[in-house]
């Protein structure tokens, strides 16, 4: 959590209170992620977002921490904000420009799973379509073209924006984003950023539960790893 | 000296404001002391442009394009918007100043995948 934070208590809830899992909130200024088997860097406009998205977070003593975390294997989510800071960071290759449309952006959208195999989709079919909400005024993803075509030949395009029977088009892209790119793992795979906001459709009573796969997914992951440590990053 | 100037809020009236008065109960705040430095020691300001690189499409220049356009300014084209930075170091040698502030801009101030930026120093 970082001062700016506002989809911390959303997560935290749909951890605790749907997901029955333990959940220690970490200030920014901790420097310790010990005993902690994920971690999620919840959206919001981390430190006003000044400069850049994202841009002052990522110099948070626990950011250091972060990248420890994520250097030794650990499973690490950056949703929305939190994606942005994993960009700032150099967790995730690529960096955020504002929406095409310059407006903030605050609607559900459809989303493709392109990668099933990761330990954050592992709950959700190739190809399935997900419909989840983006509340952002930068999510429009740009990386320069060899980054994008490494993206592209490692499967590390998790989600991309489609159209609810599941095309890509130009028209199903809300932001601009390079490739229709809503979400992008890292090359060793326990490291996933997304610009929608699976937290907040993950139980049935708000009429959508699709974002819950993904904490499922987790999960699964997490179960797996203990069965045989070295898994998490798999996919 | 442009850089101490720069430090001292802003005022009206032969630089003491009415509120400035009212604020020290009455009693005129007393100029600060001038800082005397050899000639050649001058600490040196860093003014910073960072903008979206060439080739990048940059919506709010484009909105701003546009704007111009129905101004009736039709010569007006390419418009980039960045932004512009000003900071004081306390480095007095132009050479490690450069190298600090080139260091300041690739670390933090302008994200290199989608910025550029040029500094003067003065």
């Amino acid at each position: 959590m970082f001062p700016g934070s506002n989809c911390d208590h959303d997560c935290v809830h749909v951890l605790s209170n749907v997901l029955s899992q333990k959940v220690r909130e970490v200030w920014h200024k901790e420097t310790s992620l010990d005993g902690l088997d994920a971690v999620i860097l919840p959206g919001g406009f981390s430190y006003g977002d000044y400069l850049r998205t994202g841009a002052i977070a990522r110099f948070s003593p626990v950011m250091g921490a972060v990248k420890h975390f994520a250097d030794h294997g650990g499973m690490v989510l950056g949703i929305c904000n939190g994606f942005q800071i994993l960009l700032e960071a150099g967790l995730l290759p690529g960096a955020m420009l504002r929406n095409r449309s310059l407006a903030f952006i605050c609607k559900d959208v459809h989303v493709r799973v392109e990668n099933a195999a990761t330990p954050f989709t592992g709950r959700c079919e190739s190809g399935q379509i997900l419909r989840l909400p983006i509340a952002h005024a930068e999510g429009n993803y740009y990386t320069d073209p060899v980054t994008l075509a490494a993206l592209q030949a490692n499967a590390q395009i998790v989600f991309r924006y489609c159209t609810p029977d599941g095309n890509i088009t130009p028209e199903a892209n809300p932001n601009g984003s390079l490739d229709n790119i809503a979400g992008i793992r890292n090359a060793e795979g326990n490291v996933l950023g997304l610009m929608p906001h699976p937290e907040r459709c993950a139980e049935e009573v708000l009429g959508n539960d699709d974002g819950r796969l993904i904490f499922l997914s987790m999960l699964d992951a997490l179960k797996k790893a203990r069965l045989h440590p070295k898994m998490v990053g798999a996919g | 000296m442009a850089g101490l100037s720069a430090r001292r809020p802003p005022t009206s009236e032969g630089g003491r404001s009415m509120r400035a008065v009212e604020a020290s109960h009455g009693i005129p705040r007393t100029k600060a002391p001038k800082c005397f430095r050899w000639e050649g020691e001058r600490e040196l300001k860093a003014k910073i442009h960072v903008t979206l690189k060439q080739g990048i499409l940059d919506p709010q220049g484009k909105a701003i394009e546009h704007a111009l356009e129905t101004l009736g300014f039709k010569s007006a084209s390419n418009v980039r918007v960045g932004k512009y930075l000003e900071l004081d170091l306390k480095e007095t040698d132009k050479a490690k100043a450069e190298v600090e502030v080139k260091s300041m801009c690739e670390k933090l101030l302008a994200n290199t995948i989608i910025e550029e930026y040029r500094y003067e120093l003065s």
